[in-house]
């Protein structure tokens, strides 16, 4: 036995289609103001970049002849000979980023310490007096507004060239970023532990110690690990201003057209970063497993 | 008036007796920790050692910049605060152009290098190494290299952005869309769309709200590194920035990093209000 479904009404249909070809028109409308406030920003900012279509299609051959110019000349007769010719620098450059990892590892830590010791003054929950909180935050905002290679500019004209002044730099702007996520930790935990430390008559390094810490240490040290991994890449171009690193061998080469070298410390640092970046990974996810 | 009850000592004892796991100090958990601390602060030393650090250079140092910090009050603009603010002005153009680029770059990757998009795990694996190694090389890098292709300007320094930000927005993209809820794409499929139907009308909608937000989070911090962009010759305020701090003009450094923290904070309040709005439109 066959069921029909009656139609509905014209009228009714009319109604219908009529609402749903005006809520499409609306969201059209709407998407395409969104659009054109988009281009227009786009034309503006296109004219005040100087972005210059017609150079860069006239040039972009040149990027690909420049990366072909840069990578070296392998046979395969001469395998090992032509690497080893490639690689000539090798003992320079690892001990050049031997120093920019010990810069990263260095800062992080000396970041990671301010900012522990700033963000219990910083978070809303704990923090003891308002005047204190607000202090902290908005010092935390400015070490992590100014960017890193700004502070290491100054410092270079104040401590001298050398390794040092790219780990200070490092270190304060690892406290304003690290600060900042300490806080924000710290501001979603359990109040319960807190609250019957207090009402036992812990004073508040011991409620830090007891309630706070073991709900936050995991996560502290997950976020230190991922801000290695970024100071990593951030000490790989402090030597551009001479702070430190391999940064200052890679503008040597790049300025003065050391093709094949700049080839091999790019190489160098990408292996570099992509390893602490797996490392760090593996440490934050066992981390957060344990824990959890 | 009510007393609190202390416990007395045997009822202690007793309690210690009857959990003992509880009062036993946990010597090895004391010596991973210890050891641990020891290693990070002894690594630490030789860092220090080995990058020479001293503590005279530091004293003498903190003096400097002492006197750094005076010279720099009153922040003054010189009476180039225009040729500033057409600086900064530049800075954002960088920012919003690369940012722009590298989402437009990374859309379409982004859907290789989800795993729920393209099954095939060579294709995705592949995808996902590249944008990686594009990822590990940092802004000013790339810089340089553009600076090779299209000469000094802003534009080199826009597509450094451009290709810096294509590596991680391509990453996070297709994690967004792996994250994504099955049931769309399947409703999609069954009604007998194709694999292109399915991505349009059960992937991309549910990812977009998130992708724009995302987006609008690397505009934020790309507005900073814009800012240091121009150390390498590559535009923006950058280039005022190093020429001044060399020069030793510190009352109009000052002012030029007043400058740059107001607009950061003016780009992160609005986008911050736009991310709200969009995520929220989301959930409702």
């Amino acid at each position: 036995m066959t069921k029909r479904i009656t139609p509905l009404a014209p009228d009714r249909v009319h109604a219908l289609s009529g609402a749903y070809a005006g809520a499409i028109a609306t969201t059209r409308r709407r998407n395409g103001v969104t659009l054109a406030v988009i281009l227009g920003l786009i034309v503006l900012s296109a004219w005040v970049a100087e972005v210059r279509p017609l150079v860069f299609a006239r040039n972009i051959g040149r990027f690909t002849a420049y990366i072909g110019q840069i990578l070296p000349h392998l046979t395969f007769a001469n395998f090992g000979g032509d690497v080893a010719d490639w690689y000539w620098g090798l003992p320079k450059w690892l001990g050049l980023l031997g120093e920019t990892i010990l810069m990263a590892y260095l800062g992080t830590l000396l970041g990671a310490a301010a900012a522990f010791a700033l963000c219990f003054a910083a978070a809303a929950n704990i923090a003891r007096t308002r005047t204190g909180c607000f202090v902290a935050k908005r010092v935390f905002e400015f070490c992590r507004t100014v960017p890193e290679i700004v502070f290491a500019l100054l410092f270079v004209i104040a401590f001298g060239l050398g390794p040092m002044v790219g780990v200070l730099a490092l270190a304060i702007h690892t406290t304003g970023a690290l600060g900042k996520l300490f806080a924000e930790v710290i501001e979603n935990i359990d109040m319960k532990p807190v609250e019957s430390l207090t009402a036992a008559g812990a004073n508040r390094v011991e409620t830090i110690r007891f309630a706070v810490l073991p709900q936050v240490l995991s996560n502290f040290a997950s976020y230190g690990l991922l801000r290695f991994e970024i100071n990593v890449r951030g000490a790989g171009v402090m030597g551009f201003v001479g702070a430190g690193g391999i940064g200052q061998e890679f503008l040597v080469a790049i300025r003065n057209f050391y093709d094949t070298d700049v080839s091999a410390i790019l190489v160098l640092i990408i292996l570099t970063v992509m390893g602490i970046d797996l490392a760090t990974e593996r440490l934050r996810h066992h981390l957060l497993g344990l824990t959890r | 008036m009510s007393r609190i009850a202390v416990p007395d000592p045997a009822a202690i004892a007793a309690l210690r007796q009857r959990h003992p796991e509880v009062f036993r100090r946990s010597w090895r958990g004391r010596v991973v920790t210890l050891a641990l601390l020891a290693a990070l602060v002894g690594f630490a030393a030789f860092a220090m050692v080995r990058l020479e650090f001293s503590a005279t250079r530091i004293l003498a140092g903190l003096g400097r910049l002492g006197e750094f910090a005076i010279l720099m009050l009153p922040p003054d603009s010189g009476d180039r605060a225009g040729a500033f603010l057409l600086a900064l002005g530049e800075t954002l153009a960088i920012a919003f152009l690369g940012t722009l680029a590298a989402a437009l770059m990374a859309f379409p990757v982004a859907f290789l290098a989800a795993r729920n998009v393209v099954p095939n795990p060579f294709v995705h694996f592949t995808v996902r190494r590249g944008l990686d190694v594009i990822r590990s090389v940092d802004v000013l890098i790339w810089a340089l290299i553009w600076i090779n292709v299209v000469g000094l300007g802003p534009f080199a320094g826009a597509l450094a952005i451009a290709c810096a930000d294509f590596g991680a927005l391509g990453k996070l993209f297709s994690e967004a869309m792996e994250t994504v809820d099955r049931k769309a794409g399947e409703g999609v499929s069954a009604s007998g769309g194709t694999v292109l139907h399915r991505i349009r009308f059960g992937v991309v909608p549910a990812v977009l709200p998130v992708l724009g937000s995302q987006v609008l989070y690397f505009f934020e911090s790309n507005t900073r590194s814009a800012t240091i962009i121009g150390i390498v010759g590559a535009g923006g305020v950058g280039q005022y920035l190093t020429e001044l701090i060399r020069v030793l003009e510190l009352q109009q450094v000052s002012f030029l990093i007043l400058l740059i923290l107001v607009t950061v904070t003016a780009i992160d309040l609005v986008s911050s209000r736009l991310r709200r709005a969009l995520i929220g439109g989301q959930a409702r």
